[in-house]
């Protein structure tokens, strides 16, 4: 079973802590791979700016480099940074890894005059047409992320293993958010693609548990026809996507997001301030239904981060920490060892009804209940 | 030339062993009591003197001889107006056991002189095909390795599904912020009883059955809703609490309609939905054909006719131009009589065109569902040229349906409902389960309904199957009231809540190894497997074997 960890703080850390935090809970679970997403990224070699985009990804050959290297130039992006992973390959099991990349690059001049949504589409659109060159061409070529302030890493191995393989202990990057996952999807056979967290437009979402209904949701939303949309790899990846079109296209609240997945039941709709309206809106969003198990960690682009689970509950997750800081994991010994000098008073296992929301200040956590009223004007 | 009149013999000449059931009769226990004459649907067995040979042999005399015996005997009856139809009532009255039909293992010539008078055949009853696709496929997803198992008895299951048009997200949150109409939808249970009209059945029946779903509803909790077919229903439903779980049939006679209408202003709730039958999977481009031997002084006042006479359907409805016209038309109009309330929704039968109806619906705002009916599906009476053979079987014209809607982002949009053929061989919940996972929102059972909560004797050997004659053994589904006096409402309305606390029961069991309790796995293909390839190639589905 997958093991989850993530850390949110004010100040920059190392994603390596994070690592650590997997090897705590390495207890029972296999260790087959890793995902990390960094999100509010610092590079000591570079002094970056928020707004570039990095690009996130693997390439296989030489040639797959050159053949990015060239596209990329073409579409009118100018590379300002090339971040070199002090890379041991003798640790790595996989042996076609000519180079790991996390590159900045400026955005083409033509863009500036864009508005936000058509930019970040158009990012969008790169990263769907990098990957794609990289499945033509056998594989070569894979590209996790390119979005601002976001980078990715993904790759099959112990976790710590591969951290130490790629250098990760050295602080050249840290971050004010860290997403790990420690597990290649196993049930439908390794791929990179497969490996959480996954990401779509500045969203990032990681799972453990088995998502049992993927199959009708996977083909809801990719009878939606929206580019992104793609992939699939996971039966876990819908949920990010979920996440995107609850926020995104259908333009609702964060707190949607739970109403959407686990809706409440009718019974307890009809208690509810809101009640017909969520009721409706359950009905409309039926085939996004998960059925879990499931415990769901996810960060937006403006560093706020989630914990949610299904309705069963039977994979548990906890958050604790202190102001400025907070840890959540799928065991708490991995809480313990992000954070171990917290107040455990404040340790918290959301309920099935239960949204933990960390808002971008990281004061305090906000524990929201799909009870609670929901906030929108037109459900009023 | 001049036939020889001497031979019995004649082309329609039939003896006992060319029918398709035997009588068998032990003459030894036979009491002559006369209860399976009396109870005989079709008054095949008739008594008959008999002569037996007593050998004699006296050896004093050295003298051989016979003497003769006179008996009462039972036979049956070769007239294939009242052949046996294998029922089995006599056997059931038998106090003792000595006498009852068997199937003929021999070819059965009967069936070459079914054509009589003029007529072709016409029977009530199913296709009698014991082949069923769906009892092969088996769900083969389970989660207890990868996900702790679901307790089926402890956890709680949301079992229930949509019938209703369901707005695409975007479109129901611009409408909620506008105040615009949002259609009509009903959380129901899965399984629905299908469309059998108050005059195919009879009246303990209906009642019967409406007594069993409004207790399913009202103490069980299960939200089962039935449909009332052609024919309307009794006024004082249609004024009751009771409407709401009564989803209202108009085809292509519109028999009931008046009545229907008339009450609209008196209702106390809104029915559960209207059906608008265009075809169905017994007799598609049929309609239905009461024959007047069923139209009872109250069948008669129910649907505005006068009693005693053939009411055979229009095979379509009268304003049928096209389809589209005909369907946009209808589904207007009776939502317009339910000011948008009530989900309305066409039913045909399965066919390869279903789609191109499907995708009208898909632009019709009002359309509310689809039901699709395969070619097992079950009547009260029709041309059994029609029955076996006209047709298309349920399970990839629902799946080629589903995925049409799937393609287009559209799934369970227009909730696709499933019927023929679910449970015809005993295993309702599982075949409707498969329908389900196949991309159904719900199936309609009717003949399971019949036998499980009835006792219809009718099965896929062709056994009785008159339901089309009022001659119903049991009362079914006759308008006779020395028959369906034979039938207590309650002990049906107890045998409809057993049934489906048994469906509940059954969904929870296949659904918890699934790792499936939150929502209803519709079009969870990926748990379905089947022991055919080619079936699987076509249903898109996993072979196993």
């Amino acid at each position: 079973m997958c093991r989850l960890a993530m850390k949110t703080a004010a100040e920059p850390f190392s994603p390596y802590s994070v690592l650590q935090a997997m090897e705590a809970m390495r207890e029972g679970y296999d260790g087959s791979g890793l995902g990390l997403l960094l999100r509010g990224v610092n590079f000591a070699d570079f002094n970056y700016q928020s707004n570039d985009p990095i690009l996130s990804g693997i390439a296989h050959s030489e040639a797959a480099l050159h053949r990015l290297n060239d596209l990329m130039q073409t579409k009118g992006f100018t590379l300002k940074y090339d971040h070199e992973f002090v890379v041991k390959p003798e640790m790595l099991e996989a042996r076609d890894r000519h180079k790991y990349f996390l590159r900045v690059y400026k955005q083409p001049d033509a863009w500036a005059t864009w508005d936000k949504e058509r930019v970040e589409h158009e990012l969008m659109l790169n990263r769907l047409d990098l990957r794609e060159n990289g499945i033509k061409n056998n594989g070569d070529l894979t590209v996790f992320a390119f979005w601002p302030d976001v980078a990715i890493i993904k790759e099959v191995g112990w976790p710590l293993v591969v951290g130490d393989a790629l250098g990760l202990s050295d602080d050249r990057i840290t971050s004010r958010i860290c997403m790990a996952q420690g597990r290649q999807n196993t049930n439908y056979g390794i791929n990179l693609y497969a490996c959480h967290p996954f990401f779509i437009q500045g969203i990032g979402t990681m799972t453990n548990g088995e998502n049992t209904a993927f199959v009708p949701i996977k083909e809801y939303l990719s009878g939606l026809n929206l580019p992104g949309y793609v992939g699939y790899q996971s039966d876990s990846e819908v949920f990010a996507h979920i996440l995107h079109y609850v926020i995104r296209q259908l333009k609702l609240p964060l707190e949607t997001y739970k109403h959407v997945i686990t809706p409440l039941k009718t019974s307890e709709l009809a208690n509810h301030p809101q009640g017909e309206f969520l009721l409706g809106l359950r009905n409309v969003c039926r085939r996004l239904i998960i059925d879990g198990p499931n415990c769901i960690m996810g960060s937006l682009p403006d560093e706020t981060s989630i914990l949610a689970m299904d309705t069963k509950k039977m994979r548990p997750a906890t958050i604790g920490g202190k102001p400025g800081e907070w840890a959540m994991a799928s065991e708490m010994c991995g809480v313990d060892a992000m954070i171990p000098d917290r107040d455990k008073s404040l340790d918290f296992q959301p309920m099935r009804e239960n949204t933990v929301i960390v808002p971008a200040h990281r004061k305090e956590y906000i524990i929201w209940s799909q009870f609670d009223p929901y906030p929108l004007p037109q459900a009023a | 030339m001049v036939s020889i009149r001497s031979i019995p013999s004649t082309p329609g000449s039939l003896t006992y062993h060319d029918l398709p059931w035997i009588i068998e009769h032990r003459e030894e226990r036979c009491t002559l009591c006369g209860r399976c004459t009396s109870i005989c649907p079709t008054e095949c067995l008739h008594l008959t003197y008999r002569r037996h040979r007593m050998p004699q042999l006296d050896i004093l005399r050295k003298k051989r001889g016979s003497e003769f015996r006179t008996f009462t005997g039972i036979r049956q009856s070769t007239n294939l107006t009242h052949r046996c139809t294998g029922c089995g009532m006599c056997s059931m009255v038998c106090p003792n056991e000595a006498i009852g039909p068997v199937p003929n293992a021999n070819s059965n010539r009967a069936l070459f002189h079914s054509h009589q008078k003029g007529e072709a055949w016409k029977r009530g009853g199913r296709r009698n095909s014991q082949v069923s696709l769906l009892d092969q496929i088996s769900f083969n997803r389970i989660s207890m390795l990868t996900d702790p198992a679901l307790d089926a008895g402890r956890h709680e299951f949301d079992l229930n599904t949509l019938l209703g048009r369901v707005l695409p997200p975007e479109e129901y949150l611009r409408r909620q912020a506008s105040g615009e109409w949002i259609p009509p939808v009903r959380e129901i249970f899965p399984f629905v009883i299908g469309s059998m009209s108050f005059g195919a059945l009879s009246p303990n029946m209906w009642l019967g059955l409406l007594q069993g779903v409004a207790y399913c509803n009202e103490v069980l909790n299960i939200p089962v809703v039935m449909c009332t077919g052609e024919g309307g229903c009794p006024p004082w439903v249609l004024r009751s609490p009771f409407l709401k779980y009564l989803v209202l049939q108009i085809a292509s006679g519109y028999f009931g309609w008046d009545e229907i209408i008339r009450a609209i202003p008196e209702m106390q709730c809104d029915p559960a939905a209207i059906e608008i039958k265009y075809g169905q999977g017994a007799k598609p481009g049929d309609g239905g054909l009461l024959m007047w031997f069923k139209v009872s002084q109250l069948i008669a006042r129910l649907r505005g006719v006068p009693a005693g006479v053939d009411l055979p359907s229009p095979p379509v409805h009268q304003t049928l131009y096209s389809i589209e016209e005909s369907v946009m038309k209808m589904i207007q109009t009776l939502s317009m009589a339910w000011n948008f309330r009530v989900p309305v929704y066409p039913k045909i039968s399965a066919s390869n065109s279903a789609k191109a109806v499907l995708n009208n619906l898909v632009r019709n705002p009002y359309a509310s569902g689809l039901l699709i009916d395969g070619i097992d599906g079950g009547t009260g009476a029709a041309y059994n040229v029609s029955m076996d053979t006209t047709g298309h079987p349920i399970a990839s014209n629902l799946r080629e349906c589903y995925l049409d809607l799937v393609a287009q982002g559209k799934q369970n949009e227009i909730p696709i409902f499933a019927a023929g053929g679910v449970g015809k061989n005993g295993n309702v919940t599982q075949n409707g389960m498969a329908m389900i996972m196949l991309g159904a929102s719900g199936v309609h059972i009717g003949k399971y309904i019949l036998q499980a909560a009835a006792g219809c004797l009718g099965n896929e050997k062709n056994r009785c199957n008159v339901c089309n004659l009022g001659i119903c053994p049991k009362g079914i589904t006759s308008q006779n009231p020395k028959l369906y006096r034979r039938l207590d409402p309650d002990q049906v309305a107890q045998r409809v809540a057993d049934v489906f606390m048994g469906i509940r029961t059954e969904m929870k069991k296949i659904m918890a190894p699934l790792g499936r309790s939150q929502n209803l796995p519709i079009g969870m293909s990926d748990a379905l497997g089947i022991g055919d390839k080619d079936a699987a190639d076509r249903l898109k589905i996993r072979y196993v074997c």
